[in-house]
């Protein structure tokens, strides 16, 4: 199982928000073992959903140079639950971004129902020079975002295309 | 410009939602570590919400001075040492450190923030009618 809770990005502007859709598949092993019986896609992974759509804001926000964390939810509400053959709309709005970290508003919406709503802190994490280095490679999420289609529907905060971060090539082209 | 009250109103909502505790417990004289249970990461989402409430900036280290709490220069022995007491007081005229300055033990200055402190330190950046 890859660990990618959300399916694609649909709209991303840069330092501001974020949406992303996250298909509901019976096929998904999941569901099937969270009630038994009662498939449901469980709260914790529309948590991870959100946090990765509201995570890739955050990051961008600052070129990956920071490695992000999800550090605390402060609220989180669920009004129903998801089912499959429901598509999930997330919808991450940065709040506010400083030195620390960041804090994010994201909701999930079914159709025009909202679904869930919760804060996200997301705390940057102070270089300790080894394994985190290596755990936070940009290129990684640089990856991920490609995959999710950032790139694509992506807007920089001055309303141009977004590109992918500088430093990324150089990194490709040392890998050769 | 905000009343006192208005500020520690402010301040009440903030923590009570950012730590989840009742509002009659947030009192001028609780200790956020103490009495209101905050973790060092909620000092970030507390930090989030004074900017927000307030419309003010609060640098990295002005509230919550970690570099001087681990800097040598400032802790010898797990205790601040005489400047680096100095270097507290200069960063945190808002909050009473002479309890603290009594038995400097780095351990124990998370426990040292109050409530009141934090009505002090919004109204060192906006001022109070």
């Amino acid at each position: 199982m890859r660990w990618i809770w959300i399916d694609k990005f649909i709209e991303f502007d840069s330092r501001k928000q974020a949406k992303a859709i996250k298909n509901i598949s019976l096929a998904e092993e999941h569901l099937h073992d969270h009630f038994p019986g009662f498939p449901v896609m469980p709260n914790s992974l529309i948590t991870e959903g959100l946090a990765q759509t509201g995570g890739l804001l955050v990051g961008e926000a600052n070129n990956f140079e920071e490695k992000v964390i999800l550090a605390k939810i402060p609220k989180a509400v669920f009004h129903f639950p998801a089912v499959p053959g429901d598509t999930l709309l997330y919808t991450a709005t940065l709040l506010d971004l400083n030195d620390n970290g960041a804090m994010v508003s994201a909701t999930s919406h079914v159709g025009d129902r909202l679904q869930a709503e919760m804060e996200i802190v997301f705390a940057h994490l102070a270089d300790d020079g080894g394994r985190s280095r290596n755990l936070f490679e940009p290129k990684n999420f640089v990856f991920t975002m490609k995959l999710l289609g950032v790139f694509d529907v992506g807007r920089s905060s001055d309303g141009s295309k977004l590109k992918e971060p500088p430093g990324l090539a150089k990194m490709r082209d040392g890998e050769k | 410009m905000p009343s006192k009250q208005e500020i520690f109103e402010k301040i009440k909502t903030s923590l009570v939602d950012a730590l989840g505790v009742d509002e009659d417990e947030v009192k001028p004289e609780a200790t956020l570590v103490g009495d209101l249970g905050a973790e060092s990461i909620d000092f970030l989402d507390i930090v989030f919400r004074l900017e927000k409430a307030f419309n003010i900036k609060v640098p990295r280290g002005e509230l919550f001075p970690e570099d001087i709490l681990t800097n040598p220069d400032y802790v010898k022995d797990g205790k601040v040492t005489p400047e680096g007491l100095v270097q507290l007081r200069k960063r945190m005229p808002f909050a009473n450190l002479d309890p603290f300055a009594a038995n400097p033990n780095v351990k124990d200055f998370g426990n040292l923030l109050t409530v009141e402190d934090m009505v002090r330190y919004v109204v060192s950046k906006v001022g109070a009618s």
